[in-house]
């Protein structure tokens, strides 16, 4: 990144109020989860190839650490040991492209026994036609902290056609809880290609929540969580409403190496007007006593979509247990003609079901979020 | 005049004839027992009253307030006034059964449960379930009194009640016919009651009991009677006791 930009990014970081990020972008942002840096724990704007943004609100200074990746890379030579230690640099083209170049992304770290209150939000922003974005982030959940993380990653009404390859490492430490809430909404023409894995140590837990509701050419991501420690937990929530061609291959593994780790992966997938969606859900059991869930239910809408649910699930000793539930299919008639009975028409009926599928009440997020989760689900239901 | 009407009603499910030719009249104020064994048609009766599409009408006419309804759908023939607490109802996940509630009273989600909506439910103890969805992890009590609830929101002129009694503690069983009851007293409803226990009688004030046989309606008379007789005599019992069924209901 040219250097005359990390110093705006500075300049700018010093202001203390969203209103330097420019209105429509704003807006845009509010729209998929975005809130304004009073209600947050800690903000940061990346637009295109530069951060513009990046403070902590005061009411949590000594409690997290936000700033440009590139910025914390000479502030702290430690933090190169977290590079490429969850996901690897060569994994596929898409990291190499990462590692080759990239324009920025967060270092997030929530210090040791830190109790964040307000979320803390990240908002990835594409403004330029034919841009590949690359990002590279690293959120560190020190000891016994606890956090939750809201990231929106959009794109510019104006733009139709752009790439967005982000890469992110999480290192849950012990004791720590990191819930992380990642909200798309991309635009028809965009490729999307997130790479994150997730280390957690003994009773850590993550929480992984992904929301994409509005239509994308092609998002693939394969995300993975370690359950190093022992009693570690990684969690895997998804809401996907594929519609106008969307294709999305959304899936998420858990490796349980740690005694008594655990996974549960539950997703909620509709599929309409040509969309293709595939969920795929891996749970892999090494050590003692792990046990996994996983459960993807998929509504499919009409004759020119496509749904289709991959679950993968590996024992390794016979103390394991991992169980999976699936169904994909059409909207209960049972559940529509009930609605019928308490005077819904069938249209309203249906949709009801549809919103109620995708709630995102399967997701475990604090009731403030959850209700700003509930209102893009809202937005995005009402096509 | 009858505010339902159902005449010689014949109804076809997955090409068997389940009721083969059943006739019967409701009016104002009257709440009528419906008895019968086992996969008799008693939910069949019911679910065509309220147009369920597994339930086909070979012949008959279902009249409410002397209007036919037989070929209406489901959500109009609610809107009619028709209402029907299910026996099993389904879980509709992600959907609130305090949003459900307040679609049943035709409000809007941002409407509040004014006083009187609020005692209800505090009466049928459903006020903790409001932000529960709908029937998701409910006991089959809990279940019942979430389905006469809606059933008592909707404000119906004709209640169909699919075993209401069925599965629920004594003291839940006071309350849910008791406001029914309470319903049909002040509103001049009516209302159609199955029940295979007769529980429920001890709770609300039945004119007729009648028992479903063959596709048939046989017997109408005193419930308590009826039931009596079903105890004693068994459903053969009512087979044999041709009589009364000539005389029209």
């Amino acid at each position: 990144m040219p250097s005359e930009k990390r110093g705006e990014m500075v300049e700018l970081a010093g202001k203390d109020s969203l209103k330097s990020i420019p209105h429509k972008i704003l807006e845009e942002a509010y729209k998929a989860g975005a809130a304004s840096d009073e209600e947050r724990a800690g903000t940061f704007f990346h637009i295109d190839t530069s951060t513009v943004y990046s403070r902590v609100n005061e009411l949590f200074k000594g409690k997290v650490e936000l700033m440009d990746i590139k910025v914390a890379l000479q502030k702290y030579q430690w933090l190169s040991d977290y590079m490429w230690s969850a996901v690897p640099r060569e994994g596929d083209a898409f990291t190499r492209r990462v590692a080759e170049d990239f324009s920025g992304g967060y270092f997030l770290r929530i210090l040791p026994d830190a109790e964040v209150t307000f979320p803390l939000q990240s908002c990835m922003v594409i403004t330029q036609e034919n841009l590949e974005q690359r990002l590279h982030n690293i959120i560190i959940a020190e000891e016994n902290s606890k956090a939750h993380l809201i990231t929106s990653c959009l794109q510019h009404s104006t733009v139709t056609s752009a790439t967005h390859i982000g890469v992110t490492e999480i290192y849950v430490k012990r004791g720590a809880y990191l819930n992380s809430t990642m909200v798309h909404q991309w635009r028809e023409e965009s490729m999307v290609r997130p790479r994150s894995a997730a280390i957690i140590n003994e009773n850590g837990t993550f929480v992984s929540n992904y929301i994409c509701l509005r239509p994308v050419r092609d998002v693939q991501m394969y995300p993975v969580a370690y359950c190093m420690g022992e009693g570690s937990k990684a969690i895997f929530n998804s809401i996907l409403y594929g519609h106008r061609n969307t294709f999305m291959d959304i899936g998420s593994k858990a490796i349980l190496e740690g005694r008594e780790s655990r996974a549960e992966m539950i997703s909620r997938a509709v599929t309409r007007e040509g969309s293709k969606i595939i969920v795929r859900g891996s749970i892999e059991g090494n050590g003692q006593d792990c046990k996994g869930h996983l459960e993807c239910k998929g509504l499919i809408l009409d004759d020119e979509s496509f749904l289709q649910s991959i679950p993968e699930l590996t024992a390794r000793s016979k103390s394991i247990e991992i169980t999976h539930e699936a169904a994909v299919g059409r909207i209960s008639e049972k559940e529509i003609v009930y609605l019928m009975t308490r005077k819904l028409s069938r249209e309203q009926a249906v949709s009801l079901i549809i919103r109620g599928f995708m709630d995102a009440g399967i997701m475990g997020l604090p009731e403030t979020l959850s209700d700003e989760i509930n209102r893009i689900i809202d937005i995005a239901a009402k096509v | 005049m009858y505010l339902l009407e159902v005449a010689d009603l014949k109804v076809k499910v997955e090409n068997r004839i389940i009721l083969d030719g059943v006739s019967f009249g409701l009016k104002s104020g009257e709440i009528h027992i419906l008895f019968g064994p086992n996969g008799s048609g008693k939910t069949t009766l019911i679910g065509t009253i309220i147009g369920l599409p597994t339930y086909e009408v070979v012949s008959g006419r279902i009249l409410f307030m002397g209007e036919d309804i037989t070929g209406k759908s489901v959500d109009e023939r609610a809107k009619f006034g028709i209402g029907v607490g299910f026996q099993n109802p389904p879980e509709i996940a992600g959907v609130k059964l305090g949003d459900l509630l307040k679609f049943c009273l035709g409000k809007s989600l941002e409407d509040e449960f004014s006083e009187e909506e609020m005692r209800l439910i505090e009466a049928f103890r459903l006020k903790d379930f409001l932000k529960r969805e709908t029937h998701v992890g409910f006991s089959g009590g809990e279940r019942k009194r979430s389905e006469i609830l809606q059933l008592l929101f909707l404000k119906p002129k004709v209640l169909l009640l699919d075993e209401p009694d069925s599965g629920v503690d004594v003291e839940s069983l006071k309350i849910i016919a008791g406001e029914i009851q309470r319903y049909i007293e002040s509103s001049g409803a009516s209302a159609l009651i199955i029940t295979h226990k007769g529980d429920i009688l001890e709770y609300v004030n039945a004119k007729y009991g009648c028992v479903l046989l063959n596709g048939k309606i046989h017997c109408f008379t005193d419930p308590k009677h009826v039931y009596e007789d079903i105890k004693r005599e068994g459903y053969e019992g009512c087979i044999k006791c041709q009589v009364k069924s000539e005389e029209k209901w």
